[in-house]
C-alpha cells in the first residue's frame, strides 16, 4: 500500500503570492503565464504540509489518499 | 438617628462608586485626584473588585474599558493633564459603547499648571477633547454629599446608556471636607447593564432594538454570545466596516441615544429663579458662591436667582431656557476665560444681556465677586 | 475539529497583500488553538492598529480591538477583572515597541498571564511603509528615504530585561519551529513574549528591491540562525543576523494568583 497526498487550493481565498511554490522540495507547483498558481506535480507531494502551514491566506489543504 | 459623616469630596466620590457597585478602579497618581484611586486601593479587595496602577494614564482608561468589556462596573480618576491622556481611550469607550466613568478632579491648567491650584478649565474638554463626533455625559457636583449621589448617578447612566460618563470635580470640592448624612442612599436606584435578549445566533452586538441602545454581552459570558468590539466604524457584528451606510449609522447612534434621552440625564438646580431679573448662571464651586450672592442681593431687594447644571453635558438648554426667559440679565461666573457662556448665549435671546465673569487666577470666585460683577453690569 | 473552525469563513478571503506573512502567523496560530483544543467562549484576543491588529477580527473569538499600542493596557483590565480568561494579544512591531512600549514593558514586569505575539515586518505597512523601530539600519522607508539611519530594537532582549517571563522569537520561514515556540508561549504561566519575523511585500520589499513576496521569505531563512547554531558563531558572524529560539523559560510568582493569594483573604462575604 503506498501513500498518496491530494493537493487542494482554496482559489477563492489564494492570492497567488507563490510561497508554496518557491519551498515545496518536491516541485508540486508552478505559474501559469499569468502568474496563477497551478498544481503541475501532485504526484510528488511527499505530505511534508509545509505550503499548507506557510500559506498566509490559509488556503492549501493537503488530503492524505491510501491506495 | 441619622448617621452623620466628616468626608472629603474625593472620599465621597470612592465610597459613592462603591455604592454603585463599582468592581475594578485602574488609574496613575494625580494631583488633586489621587484619593479617590487611594480609596478604592483599600476597599476593592473588600468586595471582591480588584485595583491596579497602571503605568500611564492612558493605561488606566484602556485597563477600565478591557475589565467593563468583561461586564465589570468600572472608574477612572485624574485631573488636568491625566484627562488629556485618557481622550484617547474615553473616543474608544464611546465609539464602542462600553461603559465606564471617568473623574476628573480639574485642577488649574493648561500643561502642568497648578496642582492644588482650583479652576474649572475643562468643562469644554470634558466634551469636545476627542476626535470625531461623540456623545459625553458630564455631570458636575457641587458639594461634597451630591458628589456621593452624582457618582451612583453617574455609573447607572454609563450602564444605562452604553457611554461613558464624566465626573467633574472642582479641586475645592475634591479637598473640601463637609459633615455629610448618607443614611437617605440607603435605598438608591442602582442600574445594571442589560443582557442580550435575542439567543446567540441571532445577535448582533450593534443593532440595538427600539430602545436605540446596544446590549453588549460581557465577553466570556459562558452563553456563546462572541463577537467584535472594534474602535473602527463598524458593523452591526462589530466588525470593521468603512462604507457610508455603516460610518453613518455608527456615529448617528452613539451621538443619537444621549440627545434622545437627554431629559433623563438632564440635572439641574434653580434658586429664585421664577420672578427674578437677574439670573447668575454657576456650576461647581461656584454655583455656592452664585447661592450665597443670591441670598444677600435679595435680602438687598433685588430680584436675582441662581441657575446651576448639574449635568453640564448634554447641556440643558431647554430648562435654561424656560429659567432666563423672563430674565434681563444673565451673569455667567466661571473660573476661566469662558466656556459655558458660548453655550448660554447660543440659549440667549436678542434682548438678554449675557454678562461674564471671569476668574482664572488660581482664587475661587466669591461672592462679594458677584455681587460687584452684577452691580457693575446693572450700572 | 479543524483549524479552520477558529475563522470565520465567511469574513475570507483576508485584507491582506498577497504575500504578507502576517497572515502564516495567523494560520500558525489556529493549528497550536486547534491542537490546545483553546475554548473559544473563554478566550479573550485583544488587537489594536496596523495590519497585524486587523487580522484579529476575522478569527472567532471574543475579539477587543483597540487603540494603537493599548493592546496590552486593554487586556491587562480584561485578566485583571476575570483571570479565568485566556487572554492573547496580537500586536505589530510598531503597536508593541514604539507607540506601546510603555505598556509592554509593564506587563512584562508584572508578569500578568497573557501571551503577546508580536509580528516583526520592520515597517508600518498599513500607514503607507513608514520605518519602524525594528528596521535595520539601511533600508528603505518613506520616512527613511536615504535609508534607515536609526539603531533597531531587540525586542526579545527588552521583553527579557522588562521581566517576561517566557521569551522566544520565530519567523514565518521556520514554520515548524514556529509552531513548537508558539504553543510553547500560549501554555506557559505568567507573561509571555513570542516575536514572529514576518515580511512585508508591499511596504517593505518594494522599497527594499524585494517586492516579490518569495525573495522576502527566503531573507528570513538567510538572515535567521538557530541559538544553537548561534553559539558557534563570531560577533562578526552574527552581525546581520537574527537569532531565533527559546531566550527565557522561567517561572515567577503570576499577577492575577499574587492578587488573590494576598488580597484575596480581605474579601468580606
Amino acid at each position: 500500500m503506498s501513500t498518496a497526498y491530494k493537493v487542494q487550493i482554496n482559489r477563492k481565498w489564494c492570492k497567488n503570492c507563490g510561497i508554496c511554490l518557491a519551498f515545496c522540495p518536491k516541485n508540486v507547483f508552478s505559474f501559469d503565464e499569468k502568474k496563477k498558481l497551478q498544481i503541475v506535480n501532485e504526484i510528488q507531494c511527499s505530505g511534508c504540509l509545509m505550503c499548507e502551514k506557510r500559506c498566509p491566506d490559509m488556503c492549501m489543504k493537503i488530503i492524505r489518499e491510501e491506495e | 438617628m441619622a448617621k452623620y459623616e466628616l468626608l472629603q469630596g474625593n472620599q465621597a466620590c470612592a465610597l459613592g462608586a462603591l455604592k454603585a457597585g463599582v468592581e475594578f478602579c485602574a488609574g496613575y497618581p494625580i494631583t488633586p485626584a489621587s484619593e479617590v484611586m487611594e480609596i478604592l486601593a483599600e476597599k476593592l479587595p473588600e468586595t471582591g473588585g480588584r485595583f491596579i496602577q497602571m503605568e500611564d494614564e492612558i493605561a488606566g482608561m484602556g485597563a477600565i474599558i478591557g475589565a467593563s468589556v468583561m461586564g465589570k462596573k468600572v472608574l477612572t480618576p485624574t485631573s488636568g493633564p491625566g484627562f488629556d491622556l485618557k481622550q484617547e481611550n474615553l473616543a474608544f469607550a464611546a465609539m464602542a459603547e462600553i461603559p465606564c466613568v471617568v473623574v476628573n478632579v480639574q485642577r488649574s491648567g493648561p500643561s502642568t499648571g497648578g496642582a492644588t491650584i482650583s479652576a474649572q478649565g475643562d468643562l469644554m474638554q470634558a466634551k469636545y477633547g476627542t476626535s470625531g463626533d461623540s456623545p459625553r455625559i458630564v455631570l458636575y457636583p457641587n458639594s461634597v454629599k451630591e458628589i456621593y449621589g452624582t457618582t451612583i448617578t453617574a455609573f447607572n447612566l454609563a450602564e444605562k446608556y452604553m457611554t461613558p460618563v464624566i465626573l467633574l470635580m472642582d479641586e475645592t470640592i475634591g479637598h473640601m471636607r463637609e459633615n455629610v448624612c448618607l443614611d437617605e442612599f440607603d435605598n438608591v436606584e442602582i442600574i445594571n447593564r442589560k443582557f442580550p435578549d435575542v439567543a446567540p445566533e441571532n445577535y448582533h452586538p450593534y443593532e440595538p432594538d427600539e430602545t436605540g441602545i446596544v446590549k453588549l454581552a460581557p465577553f466570556a459570558n459562558g452563553k456563546g454570545y462572541r463577537y467584535v468590539i472594534n474602535g473602527m466604524h463598524h458593523t452591526i457584528d462589530g466588525m470593521p466596516s468603512l462604507t457610508p451606510e455603516n460610518i453613518y449609522k455608527t456615529i448617528s447612534r452613539i451621538n443619537d441615544k444621549v440627545e434622545r434621552y437627554k431629559e433623563d440625564i438632564w440635572q439641574w438646580e434653580e434658586q429664585q429663579t421664577e420672578d427674578a431679573d437677574i439670573i447668575i448662571f454657576a456650576a461647581g464651586c461656584v454655583s455656592r458662591s452664585a447661592s450665597e450672592a443670591v441670598k444677600q442681593l435679595r435680602a438687598a431687594g433685588h430680584k436675582v436667582g441662581l441657575f446651576r447644571p448639574i449635568s453640564i453635558w448634554p447641556f440643558p438648554d431647554e430648562p435654561l431656557a424656560k429659567a432666563i426667559k423672563n430674565a434681563k440679565m444673565v451673569l455667567v461666573a466661571e473660573m476661566n476665560r469662558g466656556q459655558l457662556i458660548h453655550k448660554v448665549k447660543e440659549i440667549a435671546t436678542d434682548n438678554l444681556k449675557v454678562v461674564p465673569l471671569n476668574i482664572y487666577d488660581g482664587t475661587v470666585i466669591m461672592p462679594e465677586h458677584i455681587i460687584q460683577s452684577i452691580k457693575e453690569a446693572a450700572k | 475539529m479543524s483549524y479552520l473552525d477558529y475563522i470565520k469563513e465567511k469574513q475570507f478571503p483576508l485584507f491582506t497583500c498577497a504575500g504578507c506573512t502576517h497572515g502564516t502567523v495567523t494560520n500558525t496560530f489556529l493549528r497550536v488553538a486547534d491542537e490546545l483544543k483553546l475554548d473559544k467562549e473563554n478566550t479573550v484576543i485583544v488587537c489594536a492598529i496596523g495590519c497585524a491588529g486587523r487580522i484579529p477580527t476575522f478569527l472567532d473569538f471574543n475579539v477587543l480591538r483597540v487603540t494603537h499600542g493599548r493592546a496590552l493596557a486593554f487586556a491587562t483590565g480584561v485578566k485583571l477583572s476575570r483571570p479565568d480568561v485566556k487572554v492573547i494579544v496580537f500586536m505589530g512591531d510598531g503597536d508593541a515597541v514604539a507607540i506601546g512600549g510603555n505598556h509592554f514593558i509593564h506587563a512584562a514586569r508584572r508578569n500578568i498571564d497573557i501571551t503577546a505575539i508580536i509580528s516583526h515586518n520592520e515597517i508600518y505597512g498599513m500607514t503607507g511603509g513608514q520605518y519602524a523601530p525594528t528596521t535595520l539600519q539601511g533600508f528603505k522607508a518613506t520616512t527613511a528615504p536615504y535609508g534607515m539611519i536609526e539603531p533597531a530594537f531587540d525586542v526579545c532582549e527588552l521583553a527579557k530585561g522588562a521581566g517576561s517571563t517566557y521569551v522566544a522569537r520565530s519567523d514565518v520561514y521556520h514554520i515548524n519551529h514556529l509552531h513548537k515556540v508558539m504553543k510553547n508561549a500560549l501554555t506557559h504561566k505568567g507573561f509571555s513574549t513570542l516575536e514572529v519575523i514576518t515580511s512585508c511585500p508591499t511596504q517593505f520589499g518594494r522599497r527594499n528591491k524585494m517586492a516579490d513576496p518569495i525573495k522576502l521569505v527566503e531573507r528570513i531563512r538567510d538572515i535567521t540562525v538557530t541559538q544553537t547554531a548561534a553559539e558557534k558563531m563570531s560577533v562578526e558572524e552574527l552581525k546581520d543576523k537574527i537569532v531565533i529560539g527559546e531566550f527565557v523559560k522561567t517561572e515567577r510568582p503570576e499577577l492575577t494568583e499574587i492578587y488573590e493569594e494576598k488580597l484575596g483573604k480581605l474579601r468580606k462575604n
